[in-house]
């Protein structure tokens, strides 16, 4: 008789590189034509009204707001900080994002700007988007991020090593980063597209959660096939189960490609309908987007006023 | 965070149901013979919708006489000539489709949801596949001429009023035939609505004919001496009577009837497209479906989480108003299905299976039934055998592939099947071995024109759909 329990249930599936295999291997397999059937029905859901009024507020609540560009400057920064703390000028109720997402030299910057606002400064980090840097280079890309003060750590997996079944390379990877983020809440990008298929996304998404993924994110943005609401459904399918299986919840962020208010609504609906309302919050699911804000604010001025007012009447930043 | 869906209705007033409709003879609606009328109502308010001619066996007898003038020069047509009015048809279908849907919806009580993004697409689809075979038949594999049998007298269900029109008027005009249909009593506003439809596109008068009213209207039509072909689709029981009155006359007949469909779900099944699988096989349209899912035999290994799995799914489906377009589950259609449902489902719970429904909020008018799973059910059951053609899933286990095909095969009926497994060759295996007509893997309740439906046993003989579809309506 087992004197002790595992101290978390499933530890064992990660004892050793068998073990954890295993596990992944033994998850149910996924059908892409349901899956995208049953994605592409929630989008059907029709949000009006009050509801509407609702998710476009919560939607611009979770936007991780994003400048992940070599162009990128101090100024841009600051400006896309001011943007994030209020995002219309005209309308002091509409709803702060949920971060700033910037690249790990950028992060002081927005630290700064962002002091006191409520906002919270997201970091790429190790060899953001590609991932093919020494592991070394990697945890101090991380390390930098936070001691620039990021609140929130986006690494990349190491997609060459899971396509090659080097499973336990990259759970150790992640648990490595995991550990240089101190007390930083750390998003594992799957990187969905070069991933390929949904069975390795779940197998890639439970791997990340074994390994103290805060939250799972699809893609890079930098990458042909980013967010999908196929593969969001997914993901979500998979914290859902995680949590039931371990009472531990993990947050989704869905990155890339989601740029009007009409999508970020159907991603909500699948949120609500798939992993549930208890996920509905900037806590537990993020949108990382930049151009997604001002669609959604033009939505709301119109539900508002009534009336479209147009692309000047939002701000560039 | 709560987020709630505001309602999202479409407006009834879309569907523009004048006050009164008759029947559709030679190009012209007109009053019954004898005058006579009956109401159709909304099932999910119980609000009369309008009132409509019922024909009755004088009514049939016009009707078959304007078919038989119209047959000649309808068949004699080029097939390409037939083929424009098909288009034709098709398109107007088409543009029209949110009023039909909407009046479909009205009519029959199935959320809007499934009357636009399924019932119309299809309805609209069947016209254009068989418009493209009216010029080809010599094609078709019966014959370089294959004739047109003369006069089909179509008698069609409740479930999927305009789509079963469809199945059964698109091959007979494109094969060159002219129809008598008769929609079923609780649901006649769609087929009137594409009487309209063939007047829009110039249909020649006598072509298409809709005589509605009851049984009667319906035993008069396959009684008729002028009918050459039969094709019926609904229960067992009437499909017998009239394979009973047509015996030993020379008209052809197609039979569409119940079902008792497996869904047969294996410990390797992609679980979570097994589960939506399940869902839509029985709630689809309230389970008012002759092939639905209505047995689900599931690998006892995976047995709870499956049922768990369910369970969560089956709490988030919306039951409520039709025309919402946020609704998953509406009405059932009639008083009369809704008492044989309840008496079912009571059944079940007598006979010892476990009965489980999620927490909702049934409105107080119209008939509504909450979706339904009886676990612990054994072949022995009422609700393991009889069609109950409502919101209402039988669960039952297996535990070896042979054990899933000899209770999937324990019925009279043979239908339809499902079976859910990522192994290739478990689902040719099983596929070899189901008696069922049509046998889905890794999906369910999927339709297309281009593929045959029909049954074994007691769920009838004869296809509908694809190819095999024209037979019906040509003299092979």
């Amino acid at each position: 008789m087992p004197t002790t329990a595992p101290a978390l249930p499933l530890a064992d599936v990660t004892a050793t590189d068998a073990a954890l295999r295993r596990f992944l291997h033994g998850l149910p397999g996924v059908d892409a034509v349901g899956l995208e059937a049953r994605a592409a029905a929630l989008g059907t859901r029709s949000i009006k009204t009050t509801a509407k009024a609702f998710a476009l507020d919560l939607a611009i609540s979770m936007i991780d707001l994003t400048t992940l560009e070599g162009a990128d400057t101090p100024g841009k920064v600051r400006a896309l900080c001011a943007k994030g703390v209020r995002p219309d000028p005209a309308d002091r109720s509409a709803p702060s994002v949920a971060a700033i997402c910037v690249y790990p030299d950028m992060a002081a910057v927005a630290v700064e700007a962002l002091r006191g606002t409520g906002v919270s400064v997201a970091s790429v980090a190790t060899a953001f988007p590609a991932g093919r840097a020494a592991r070394s280079v990697k945890l101090a890309d991380t390390a930098e991020a936070v001691a620039a003060g990021a609140a929130e750590i986006d690494m990349v997996i190491d997609r060459g090593a899971f396509l090659a079944g080097r499973y336990m390379e990259v759970f150790e990877e992640i648990l490595a980063v995991k550990e240089a983020c101190g007390r930083a809440h750390l998003k594992v990008i799957l990187e969905n597209g070069e991933l390929a298929t949904y069975d390795a996304i779940r197998r890639a998404s439970w791997l990340a959660m074994l390994a103290g993924a805060d939250f799972v994110k699809t893609s890079t943005g930098k990458v042909a096939v980013n967010a999908t609401p196929a593969n969001t459904l997914l993901m979500l399918q998979a914290v859902r189960d995680f949590h039931a299986a371990t009472g531990r919840r993990i947050g989704v962020k869905p990155a890339g490609g989601i740029r009007t208010a009409k999508d970020a609504l159907k991603y909500l609906v699948l949120v609500n309908e798939t992993a549930g309302e208890d996920w509905l919050s900037p806590r537990w699911f993020r949108f990382g987007a930049s151009s997604l804000l001002n669609d959604l604010l033009m939505q709301r001025q119109k539900l508002s006023t009534g009336r479209y007012s147009g692309p000047d009447y939002v701000t560039v930043d | 965070m709560k987020f709630e869906y505001a309602p999202a209705p479409e407006s009834p007033a879309l569907a523009g149901i004048a006050p009164s409709h008759g029947l559709f003879i030679g190009g012209e609606f007109r009053e019954a013979a004898d005058g006579k009328v009956f109401t159709t109502i909304s099932p999910s308010s119980e609000e009369v919708l309008s009132e409509v001619a019922r024909g009755g066996p004088e009514d049939v007898d016009a009707a078959v006489a304007a078919a038989r003038a119209a047959f000649p020069a309808w068949s004699a047509l080029p097939g390409a000539e037939r083929a424009k009015y098909l288009f034709r048809v098709a398109r107007i279908v088409q543009e029209r489709s949110r009023e039909l849907a909407v009046l479909e919806s009205l009519d029959n009580g199935k959320p809007i949801r499934e009357s636009r993004d399924v019932d119309l697409p299809l309805v609209a689809a069947h016209f254009f596949y068989y418009a493209g075979w009216a010029d080809k038949l010599p094609h078709a594999g019966y014959g370089q001429d294959p004739r047109p049998l003369g006069v089909a007298g179509q008698v069609i269900p409740w479930n999927f009023p305009l789509l079963m029109l469809a199945w059964k008027i698109a091959p007979a005009l494109a094969c060159g035939n002219t129809v008598v249909l008769k929609p079923a009593e609780t649901t006649p506003l769609t087929a009137l609505r594409f009487a309209d439809i063939c007047r829009q596109a110039g249909l020649p008068p006598g072509v298409v004919n809709i005589v509605t009213g009851d049984g009667e209207a319906g035993a008069a039509l396959v009684a008729h001496p002028g009918v050459d072909k039969v094709a019926f689709t609904g229960s067992t029981e009437v499909g017998r009577g009239i394979a009973r009155a047509l015996a030993g006359t020379r008209k052809k007949l197609t039979l569409e009837l119940g079902g008792k469909a497996a869904n047969i779900v294996f410990d390797d099944a992609p679980l979570d497209q097994a589960v939506e699988g399940i869902v839509s096989g029985i709630f689809f349209n309230q389970g008012h479906v002759c092939c639905a899912g209505s047995r689900l035999l599931v690998q006892e290994s995976v047995a709870d989480e499956v049922l768990d799995a369910l369970k969560r799914r089956m709490a988030g489906l919306r039951v409520g108003d039709p025309l919402d377009k946020n609704t998953d589950i509406g009405a059932i259609n009639s008083a009369g299905q809704l008492a044989r449902i309840r008496e079912l489902a009571e059944a079940g719970e007598a006979e010892g299976a476990e009965r489980w429904s999620p927490a909702c909020d049934l409105p107080g008018t119209g008939f509504w039934f909450a979706p339904t799973l009886f676990t612990g059910v054994s072949q022995a059951h009422r609700i393991a055998r009889e069609e109950i053609f409502g919101p209402v899933l039988s669960v039952l286990t297996f535990r070896t592939p042979d054990e899933a095909v000899a209770k999937a095969n324990n019925t009279p009926y043979g239908l339809s099947a499902g079976i859910w497994t990522e192994k290739g060759s478990r689902i040719l295996w099983m596929a070899d071995r189901l008696r069922a007509g049509v046998v889905w893997s890794n999906t369910f309740n999927k339709f297309d024109p281009t593929s045959p439906f029909g049954g074994f046993g007691e769920s009838g003989y004869g296809r509908e759909g694809g190819r095999h579809g024209l037979e019906a309506y040509l003299d092979v």
